[in-house]
């Protein structure tokens, strides 16, 4: 069967396994030489891809609920929209999510994800009370935090073994509404300064346009907000407009972009104004429109999303603009995030500073591109989000995580090296 | 709020009509055999909703224990949705008598003698809808699955039936034909990808039609077209084709 993630690139042929219970799995273990599990498709590149996938969507019921300290436990195939579906009414709401609800919890976990409020409450790990995992002998585990398997497995990309349940803690919240403030800056200066003054408010993201040019570089629509308090709890979540097929890839080209990202930006009344949003609107914009995928035409696309430490983060931003609007490429989204402190996870994505997350189609000369833009971040210290990626080099890639080695040897001695792999973990010898 | 009864409940298909309901504040009997194989799912149901779930021990070819069972529900459901399939290989059943003793028996018999207890009751309460999982496969014989599909003939035919019946009582039937739905049933075939429903879309379709009061569902709904066109092509091209 033909496969892909979410980038629709690469597509690659392969066989298909679902997880449906602990002894056919502990059996697929042992019969198996090598696999990586596959939640529901929606990191972007070849990190879930394999000729051998365990599919893990389908092994998805709650477990219990500690109404009294906001504990869920449920399995790993779980995906967060279920959660919302039934906990947002009850008023509880996942203490980090990502961009898209449509994850599932094992995926949360192996890409450690964060989401609007990593400045506050860190990465997914740090709502993990503790979690079960099957690892390569059958066995299973369970882990809690502060120990070797924790750090290795939020963040380690599903190359520890298969995660099975976890127990996560859910916030309390007396509203389905976020009130929005939204700040329109004029250049780079000027968004930072915007985060930097909006700090304390747990979520904030900018979207950034990417072709402007000289000094409106860095140009933002800043949306901070908090949840309000008014008691509405009625949550249905938004139905779907669906793009029933991929659109012809000149679609997207640089006009459309400019046109898009005009109309986004210009909307916005200039400086400061509020609103109030719902979470689907605030949290999920693009979950709203399903298969948006296909926009950027079968030859798909990729999200090419690095962070910068703070000390280097406007320097490095800066450059990396300046290419991307010279190089007239055109990145439908472009999101700039402020980051909190890094954690203790071999391979978690986030370090304090700035990350930018933007989507290319897929086109000739578009790896070129991105090659030199790696070059940026390297000089800058900074790294690649590997739930993103589909074709960064081993070099930047090793220079960009210092615990890689810790991370190789702990697969090592746990065999667990040969047992799990995906397309990427083999491109970069993770 | 009002029970609804879902028989063959282990079925992929059936746990995620049963969430459907479930989460439109359906109290739910879930009837199976070795029902306490439910109780993880039960608990799924209980976590996710407030709604009531309660397993029933239920043998679909145990005929005489029907009416036993039903009358012994302390609320009698608004509800009843059939779900209980049963299909092995074509070349199987044709060469072993008791697995097609065991397709007919399921998909037919059974669901027979369950509904026309259920019917009598509702025609009588003059309320309540029937909800019976058929399949594209009863449309038309073919060599490939003819035993499989002309059980699941007899049991469209019946709900057809039993729909005229109950029209006047305002209790609503409706017939579901799944094409391919990727379930337990159905792993290890290679399906065509576009043709190939996912069991929670079939669920939420037939909460949907349900509803809505619709008599005959085709999920997806590609599958009215595929079987509009294989159901005309003439039986003297017919009997020469292998699809």
């Amino acid at each position: 069967m033909n496969l892909v993630s979410w980038g629709m690139y690469p597509i690659v042929k392969n066989h298909q396994t679902t997880l449906r219970d602990e002894e056919e799995l502990k059996e697929y273990m042992q019969n198996t030489s090598e696999f990586i599990p596959f939640g529901n498709g929606r990191s972007y590149g070849d990190s879930a891809l394999n000729d051998e996938i365990l599919y893990t969507k389908k092994y998805n019921n709650f477990i219990s609920f500690d109404e009294d300290k906001g504990l869920l436990t449920c399995r790993a195939g779980v995906l967060l929209s279920e959660i919302l579906d039934s906990f947002v009414p009850r008023g509880w709401f996942l203490k980090v999510t990502p961009g898209t609800k449509l994850i599932t919890i094992g995926g949360a976990i192996a890409s450690d994800i964060h989401g609007k409020n990593h400045h506050i409450e860190g990465c997914f790990s740090e709502c993990i009370k503790e979690f079960k995992i099957m690892q390569a002998d059958g066995e299973i585990k369970t882990v809690k935090k502060a120990t070797n398997l924790f750090y290795a497995t939020c963040g380690g990309m599903g190359l520890t073994g298969v995660i099975l349940e976890a127990t996560i803690s859910l916030k309390k919240i007396n509203s389905q509404f976020i009130n929005q403030t939204t700040i329109k800056t004029k250049n780079l200066q000027e968004t930072f300064d915007a985060f930097e003054e909006h700090k304390d408010l747990p979520y904030s993201v900018a979207w950034i346009d990417c072709l402007a040019k000289d000094e409106n570089i860095g140009k933002c629509l800043l949306m901070v907000g908090d949840f309000a308090d008014d008691g509405d709890l009625d949550y249905k979540s938004k139905s779907k407009l669906n793009i029933p097929f991929n659109l012809p890839s000149f679609a997207l080209n640089n006009l459309s972009v400019k046109a898009f990202n005009w109309l986004y930006y210009a909307k916005a009344p200039d400086g400061v104004s509020t609103q109030k949003v719902g979470i689907d609107t605030f949290f999920y914009p693009l979950d709203s429109i399903k298969n948006w995928n296909r926009i950027y035409g079968k030859n798909g696309f990729t999200q090419y999303q690095f962070i910068l430490p703070k000390e280097t983060s406007y320097e490095g931003l800066y450059e990396i603009l300046t290419k991307i609007s010279d190089s007239g490429k055109g990145s439908f989204l472009a999101v700039l995030k402020l980051y909190g402190k890094s954690n203790k996870n071999y391979l978690s994505f986030p370090i304090e500073g700035y990350s930018l997350a933007l989507d290319f189609k897929i086109e000739d000369g578009l790896f070129e591109l991105l090659d030199e833009l790696d070059k940026v971040v390297v000089k800058h210290n900074g790294r690649i989000y590997l739930t993103k990626d589909v074709r960064v080099s081993k070099e930047t890639f090793e220079a960009g995580y210092p615990m890689i080695e810790k991370f190789r040897e702990f697969r090592k001695k746990n065999n667990m090296s040969e047992k799990f792999n995906s397309l990427q973990s083999k491109r970069l010898n993770i | 709020m009002s029970f609804v009864l879902i028989i063959g409940a282990k079925s992929d298909m059936a746990k995620e009509t049963a969430r459907v309901y479930a989460k439109n504040g359906y109290n739910l009997y879930l009837g199976a055999r070795n029902a306490k194989e439910l109780e993880n799912f039960k608990t799924d149901i209980e976590v996710r909703t407030s709604v009531h779930v309660e397993l029933l021990e239920f043998d679909i070819t145990a005929y005489d224990t029907h009416q036993k069972i039903y009358d012994g529900l302390k609320e009698k459901p608004l509800g009843v949705i059939v779900v209980s399939g049963y299909m092995v290989e074509q070349k199987l059943a044709q060469k072993d008598w008791d697995e097609s003793l065991q397709t007919i028996n399921v998909n037919y018999t059974g669901a027979v003698s369950i509904l026309n207890i259920v019917a009598n009751d509702f025609e009588k309460e003059r309320r309540g809808f029937i909800v019976g999982v058929s399949s594209v496969a009863g449309d038309r014989g073919r060599k490939a699955n003819y035993i499989y599909g002309s059980a699941k003939a007899a049991f469209s035919a019946y709900l057809g039936g039993l729909r005229n019946r109950l029209y006047e009582s305002g209790v609503s039937v409706l017939t579901v034909k799944p094409g391919f739905v990727d379930t337990k049933m159905t792993q290890g075939l290679d399906l065509p990808e576009k043709l190939t429903a996912q069991p929670e879309d079939v669920a939420l379709d037939i909460f949907n039609a349900q509803q809505k009061g619709r008599n005959i569902l085709y999920t997806k709904s590609i599958w009215l077209l595929v079987m509009l066109i294989i159901k005309h092509i003439p039986e003297f091209i017919f009997k020469k084709l292998s699809i």
